[in-house]
């Protein structure tokens, strides 16, 4: 009989699931069929990347301001660098870039506050930026006060018009969307409906017909002499077209809100208002998020769409560029910088979504 | 607990502003006064707008000459044709981008999906570059990427790609050699009809068959075979009734053939890699939702490795990638419309853009693109949910 009064000491791992090697054979050479999945994967690699790099990075010209300066093979980021102040401010006056410059660095001061969660007074920087900061970003980029020069908004454009679109027509669509996605789970059979048709309207038909609708109808449905600036159209548009994407969301949220808070709130005596304000939709927010900063990508990529009824945006004033005689040709340039602008906001973004999907992940599992 | 010191005697009516049911009625009467007062004050601008303008109202201009060309269109169609006809080339144009794109949207959307779940590191790491790449730019800017950066840059017909001298393809688009179908070949369809006919009766059979013996044919095969072979047999049966019409270079293009237009080819191109992107990521969660203990219960009761896949893992997944993938294949027919930004003839392009700029009736035209998107996704939803009940019910 074979007795042991101690523990066998723990062996090392056996050395071939040990190591480098050990990981290539599990993850890419586990089989036959993986071994040539794997091949034929790192051969697409190098088809994608060897031409890739050298064309924008190896024989790319970087130095220079003209067309003439663009002489090797390779990409012509002289291009961008030309037309660069143009992609980021439009045709903003070169004089009073600084004003637009305030509002960037104050807009993206507010989101990092607000998107950090260690940073405290959140409540009064959100309230600053909801009800101070339009005011500030709208005297400083229209002007027409205080003695700077008005700047008409047709010369706003570029990653500015862009960010500018996005963020109103989103900051417009939460509240209607609340009160639609309220409206939708309300008992009254007329509201519910009103609200229903509302909803499954502007999510029925393409942004682009909404944006044609709010260009060539809006002026027919106002009285005559009143007249609409091209932006603010625009806006009107994106704001009901998204409003009714944000009720969805805002539904989603309230129904995964046990019925039992809306009942003891109710059993309190609360009134609906408060019921809602104080008890369901605070809960209910904190699971929208994800969904609301999802909805807000979508809206990011969409505001291109506005380039299409004559407003430049980043996409817009990149195609505009591109048909510039001086600049011919280098559209794939141009193309790539507009394609990583937006991959860089709407990458980080849904990151950002992901990360508060996992910190919110916390109770409320049933 | 206290008895509240102003407690209404019993029977007391409360006031009506207390009464929940009456300020319900009074608020959505209220809402209903609101909305009519809107709309009324709307249709009366419009009136005042349209009589200001000289513009009449009315759908009678759908029956005047368009007078202008489609470069690409399934029925009839030319300069002399009248506005109804031009609402009716642009609609099948979208629909066959939106068809096309959400067939090829599906199988490459399904490809990555699965693909970005292998256990193949690599290939695991391909899948998620391409999703994370491409759903996150822009569909417009994909859309003016391969329109303008790739298509608009392909050599003249003269040195255009040949592929096996049967296809081309160059700046004015891609050839396809044409089937001509010769007289005799009536039959081909009339097998294929009877050989559908033949296997939906084979696998009804076999259903009963299974219910009452336990056994099973391999249906799957057979029927494959059936409507496959038997048109396949007629054919040579008859003689391959069947010519290819090759394009063929004359002078500065090509005659003959099918033309693929590049703003076709760009506009499906973008819609299928951007929204497969979305429909990999949608089938990706939709497996992963499977917990793992099906399908190691499934092995524990010995189920070859392709049986748990059909029978267990693909029916439960489907139940939740049904619904999302339903509206993404409405976001894709819905963004077809962008093809107005390169010049593809859909419904929004000659309809909403061209026939409203010669005509000006603005309400008439945006009111019927916008009722032909809203029946299209009102079809697909309806469809979609009657599929979802059918595969719902798989769940016991």
């Amino acid at each position: 009989m074979i007795h042991h009064n101690e523990m066998i000491p723990q062996r090392p791992a056996p050395r071939h699931t040990l190591g480098p090697v050990a990981w290539l054979r599990t993850n890419l050479f586990s089989g036959p069929v993986n071994t040539v999945l794997t091949l034929l994967a790192l051969y697409l690699l190098y088809l994608l990347i060897v031409p890739t790099v050298k064309w924008a990075i190896i024989d790319a010209n970087w130095l220079g301001s003209t067309r003439e300066d663009c002489t090797a093979e390779g990409a012509c980021w002289v291009f961008i660098k030309a037309r660069f102040t143009q992609f980021i401010y439009g045709l903003y006056p070169r004089s009073e870039i600084w004003r637009a410059n305030i509002v960037f660095v104050l807009f993206f001061a507010l989101i990092a506050w607000l998107a950090i969660p260690r940073l405290p007074l959140k409540r009064w920087v959100a309230l600053f930026a909801l009800v101070a900061f339009p005011v500030i970003a709208y005297v400083l980029l229209h002007g027409g006060h205080f003695d700077l020069p008005r700047v008409p908004t047709h010369r706003w454009g570029g990653l500015m018009l862009t960010l500018l679109l996005a963020t109103v027509g989103m900051v417009c669509a939460l509240p209607i969307g609340v009160v639609l996605a309220l409206g939708r789970r309300s008992n009254m059979p007329i509201v519910k409906s009103f609200c229903v048709l509302f909803i499954e309207f502007w999510r029925g038909v393409p942004l682009i017909t909404v944006l044609f609708m709010a260009s060539v109808m809006l002026p027919l449905f106002l009285p005559s002499g009143i007249t609409v600036d091209r932006l603010v159209r625009a806006l009107i548009g994106l704001t009901l077209f998204q409003s009714a994407y944000m009720a969805e969301v805002i539904r989603g949220g309230l129904q995964a809100i046990p019925k039992g808070q809306e009942e003891a709130a109710a059993a309190l005596g609360m009134t609906y208002w408060k019921r809602m304000g104080l008890i369901v939709l605070p809960q209910a927010l904190k699971m929208m998020i994800p969904g609301i900063v999802n909805t807000f990508i979508s809206l990011f990529k969409d505001t291109t769409l506005v380039m299409i009824i004559g407003l430049f945006d980043l996409l817009g004033i990149v195609q505009a560029a591109l048909a510039d005689s001086r600049w011919l040709g280098y559209s794939l340039e141009g193309y790539t910088f507009a394609a990583l602008m937006f991959w860089i906001f709407c990458f980080s973004m849904s990151r950002y979504s992901q990360y508060l999907e996992r910190r919110l992940n916390t109770g409320h599992k049933r | 607990m206290s008895v509240r010191p102003n407690a209404r005697p019993v029977g007391h009516k409360p006031p009506f502003w207390r009464d929940r049911a009456k300020r319900a009625l009074i608020f959505q009467f209220l809402l209903i006064t609101a909305v009519i007062a809107f709309l009324l004050y709307i249709v009366g601008n419009v009136q005042a707008n349209l009589s200001a303008r000289g513009i009449t109202t009315g759908f009678g201009f759908l029956d005047n000459t368009a007078g202008f060309g489609i470069v690409q269109s399934l029925i009839d169609y030319s300069s002399q044709s009248t506005y109804g006809r031009t609402f009716l080339v642009g609609l099948l144009n979208t629909l066959l981008v939106g068809g096309l794109g959400v067939v090829a949207a599906t199988l490459v959307g399904f490809i990555i999906g699965i693909a970005r779940l292998s256990p193949n590191w690599l290939i695991a790491r391909l899948a998620s570059g391409y999703i994370e790449t491409f759903r996150n730019i822009p569909l417009l800017l994909q859309i003016f990427f391969w329109y303008f950066a790739v298509l608009r840059t392909l050599p003249s017909a003269r040195d255009s790609f040949s592929f096996g001298e049967v296809m081309f393809l160059n700046v004015r688009g891609l050839y396809l050699p044409e089937p001509l179908f010769e007289s005799g070949f009536g039959l081909v369809p009339l097998s294929l009809v009877v050989s559908v006919i033949a296997s939906v009766a084979l696998i009804l059979w076999n259903r009963r068959r299974l219910d009452a013996t336990g056994k099973r044919l391999p249906v799957v095969w057979l029927t494959l075979a059936l409507i496959i072979g038997l048109p396949l047999v007629v054919i040579v049966a008859t003689g391959v009734p069947i010519t290819w019409d090759v394009p063929e270079l004359r002078g500065f293009n090509f005659r003959g053939g099918v033309t693929v237009i590049p703003e076709f080819l760009a506009l499906w191109l973008a819609l299928t890699i951007y929204t497969a992107a979305f429909i990999a990521e949608i089938v990706r969660s939709g497996i992963q939702a499977i917990s793992h203990g099906q399908t190691e219960a499934a092995q524990a009761l010995s189920l070859p490795r392709n049986l748990v896949l059909r029978l267990v893992v693909i029916p439960q997944a489907l139940r939740v990638i049904i619904p999302p993938l339903t509206s993404q294949y409405l976001n894709l027919i819905k963004n077809s419309s962008l093809a107005t930004a390169i010049g593809y003839p859909d419904l929004v392009s000659v309809f909403a853009g061209t026939t409203l700029n010669q005509t000006g009736q603005a309400i008439e035209v945006i009111a019927m693109t916008m009722a032909v998107y809203l029946s299209i996704s009102l079809l697909v939803s309806m469809f979609m949910n009657w599929f979802n009940a059918r595969v719902a019910l798989v769940e016991r």
